[in-house]
C-alpha cells in the first residue's frame, strides 16, 4: 500500500521521519535545515548514540547569539534548550521510528534504535525482538540487525549460547560483507567482536576472548586499551589452563 | 459600532451555513481518531505524534477556513450586486471593511475554539494532563495570527480581480512567511549585495507569523510562555492588522463598484 501511495519517494520520506525520532528525542530542539547545524545533526543524530552522556542543558546552541531584536523575542516562542528525553517519555520517540521503517524496510538503523530503547529503557523486550526479526526477513543479511538481536538475547533474556550463535552469524556476515571493501564498517566489527570476546571471557573461554580482542584491536579506535584486556585476560590464562586440566 | 457588529454577525452566519467548517473538523477529527487507533509496541501512553499530527491539521484546517472565507466577502458582495443596497445604507466603506473582518475572526475563533476543544480532549485522554492555560495560549496566538491573514486577505480581495487569485496568493505569501520568515536572516547573512540587503528588508518588512507557531510548546510540554510576551505578540500582530485595513480602506473608498 506504501510502496503504491508513495512510491521511491519512501526513502525521502522515511528518512524524514528518522529525523522526527531525532527531533522528538531533543523536545523539538533542533537545527532547521537552514542552519549549517543540521547536516552535522542529521548526519550523526543523538537518537542513534545512546550510550553517549548528554550534554548539559544549554541555552543558545546551534542557535547561537540572537542577530535582531525579532530573532530574539522569537526564540521567546519555541524550544531554545538542549535536552533528551529522559526515563518513559522515551517511548515518544517509537511511532516515528515505525513509521520510517514501513517506509523504507531496508532503513536498518530505524530498527536498531527502536529495539536499543525499547529493551533498554522501556522493558519492552519482546517487542524489541518481533521488530527486530521484522527487519530480519526484510534485510535476511544484515550484520547490524543480527548484531542488535544478539545484544537483546546476552542483555535481556540472558541466554549467552543463542547471543554467542547470533553474535557469531554477524561476524560471518560483516567478513563476507565487508573485509573486501576499501572503507569497511570498522565500527560495527569492533562492536561485535568486542561483545563476542566479553561473552567468552564471562564463560571462560579465556583463549578464544583474546582471539576476539586481538581482531577487534585491530579496527578499534582506542586499541591500547584493548590491548590491556588482552593482558589482563594472558595474565588469568595459565591458572585457567591449570583449573581445567584438574 | 452597531453597524459593523451587524456586517460581522452576518459573516458569522456564513460560516455555519457553509459546508467548509464541518468537511475540514470531520476530516481533523477522523485522521487523528485514525491514527489515535494504531498500535505502537503496544504502548498506548505514546501521544506526541497525536498531538503533532493533530494541531497541523487543526492549523491547515484554521489557514484554509481564515482565507476562504475571508477571500469571497467583498467580491461575492459585488458579484451578487448586494454591496449596493449595504452601501446605500448609512453604512460607510471603513464599516464594511471592519465588520467583513470582524466577521471573519470572530467566525475563525469559533471554529478555533471547536478544535481546540476536540485536541484537549484527545490529548487529555492520552496523557491525562489538562494544562488548560498552555493550550489557551496556543490558541490565543493562533488566533491573534489569523488576524493579521485576514486582513491581509480582505486587504488581497479589494486588490485581485477574483478570489481563486486573491486566495492562491494568499496562501503562499502566508506559508512562505511561516516557512521561512524566521529565516531570512541566516540566508541573507550568506548572500552577496545587493541580495543581502533585500533579504534583510523583506525580513523586516513582513509580520513574523511564525512567532505565533506555539505547537512545539504544546506537543514537547515546555513550560508555558511568560504573559507579557504573549502581550507583545499581539500588540505586533495588532499594527500589522491596522496596517493591513487601512489599506484596504484606502483602496476600498476608491473603487468604482458598478460592473
Amino acid at each position: 500500500m506504501l510502496a503504491l501511495l508513495f512510491g521511491e519517494s519512501r526513502q525521502l520520506f522515511a528518512n524524514h521521519f528518522f529525523v522526527k525520532a531525532d527531533i522528538s528525542f531533543h523536545s523539538g530542539y533542533y537545527p532547521s535545515i537552514f542552519d549549517e547545524a543540521r547536516q552535522a545533526e542529521e548526519n550523526d543524530n543523538d537518537v542513534s548514540h545512546p550510550d553517549e552522556k548528554e550534554e548539559p542543558k544549554s541555552e543558545g546552541g546551534f542557535l547561537g547569539p540572537p542577530t535582531d531584536w525579532i530573532d530574539r523575542f522569537g526564540r521567546h516562542f519555541r524550544p531554545t534548550l538542549h535536552t533528551h528525553l529522559q526515563g518513559g517519555n522515551i517511548r515518544e520517540i517509537l511511532p516515528w521510528l515505525r513509521i520510517s521503517a514501513e517506509l523504507d524496510p531496508h532503513r536498518i538503523e530505524a530498527y536498531t534504535v527502536a529495539s536499543y530503547w525499547m529493551r533498554k529503557h522501556l522493558g519492552k523486550v519482546d517487542e524489541a525482538e518481533q521488530f527486530l526479526r521484522e527487519g530480519l526477513r526484510a534485510n535476511p543479511d544484515s550484520y547490524e540487525l543480527l548484531f542488535e538481536l544478539g545484544n537483546l538475547y546476552y542483555d535481556n533474556r540472558h541466554d549467552a549460547g543463542r547471543a554467542r550463535n547470533v553474535w557469531l552469524a554477524a561476524l560471518r556476515l560483516w567478513q563476507k560483507q565487508e573485509s573486501g571493501k576499501g572503507m569497511p564498517d570498522n565500527y560495527s566489527l569492533d562492536q561485535i567482536t568486542v561483545h563476542l570476546a566479553h561473552l567468552e571471557e564471562q564463560e571462560g573461554n579465556l583463549d578464544r576472548a583474546v582471539e576476539y580482542l586481538e581482531m577487534a584491536k585491530r579496527v578499534s579506535p582506542a586499541p591500547l586499551q584493548l590491548q590491556k584486556q588482552i593482558d589482563e585476560i594472558k595474565q588469568r590464562l595459565p591458572r585457567a589452563g591449570a583449573l581445567s586440566s584438574h | 459600532m452597531n453597524k459593523i457588529l451587524a456586517i460581522a454577525g452576518v459573516v458569522i452566519k456564513e460560516l455555519y451555513r457553509r459546508k467548509d467548517f464541518y468537511v475540514l473538523f470531520v476530516l481533523t477529527a477522523l485522521i487523528t481518531l485514525l491514527l489515535g487507533s494504531v498500535n505502537f509496541f503496544h504502548d498506548d501512553r505514546i501521544a506526541r505524534y497525536l498531538k503533532e499530527i493533530c494541531l497541523l491539521l487543526i492549523w491547515i484546517s484554521a489557514l484554509v477556513i481564515a482565507i476562504t472565507t475571508t477571500a469571497r466577502q467583498i467580491p461575492a458582495e459585488r458579484e451578487n450586486r448586494t454591496i449596493f443596497p449595504l452601501l446605500a445604507k448609512p453604512v460607510t466603506r471603513a464599516q464594511v471593511i471592519t465588520g467583513k473582518f470582524l466577521g471573519c475572526w470572530l467566525a475563525v475563533a469559533v471554529a478555533l475554539a471547536v478544535f481546540y476543544l476536540f485536541f484537549g480532549v484527545i490529548s487529555g485522554s492520552r496523557e491525562h494532563a489538562w494544562p488548560v492555560l498552555k493550550y489557551f495560549q496556543a490558541l490565543w496566538l493562533q488566533w491573534t495570527m489569523l488576524a493579521v491573514v485576514i486582513a491581509l486577505v480582505l486587504f488581497g480581495s479589494v486588490i485581485f480581480t477574483s478570489p481563486a487569485e486573491n486566495v492562491t496568493i494568499c496562501f503562499f505569501a502566508v506559508l512562505g512567511i511561516l516557512l521561512l520568515g524566521g529565516h531570512l536572516n541566516t540566508v541573507a547573512l550568506g548572500q552577496k549585495e545587493p541580495a543581502r540587503t533585500m533579504l534583510y528588508t523583506l525580513y523586516f518588512l513582513i509580520p513574523h507569523l511564525e512567532w505565533f507557531d506555539v505547537r512545539d510548546i504544546i506537543i514537547y510540554d515546555w513550560p508555558r510562555i511568560p504573559w507579557l510576551d504573549c502581550l507583545l505578540a499581539t500588540l505586533y500582530a495588532a499594527v500589522y492588522v491596522v496596517v493591513f485595513l487601512f489599506a484596504a480602506w484606502l483602496v476600498f473608498r476608491r473603487k468604482v463598484l458598478a460592473t
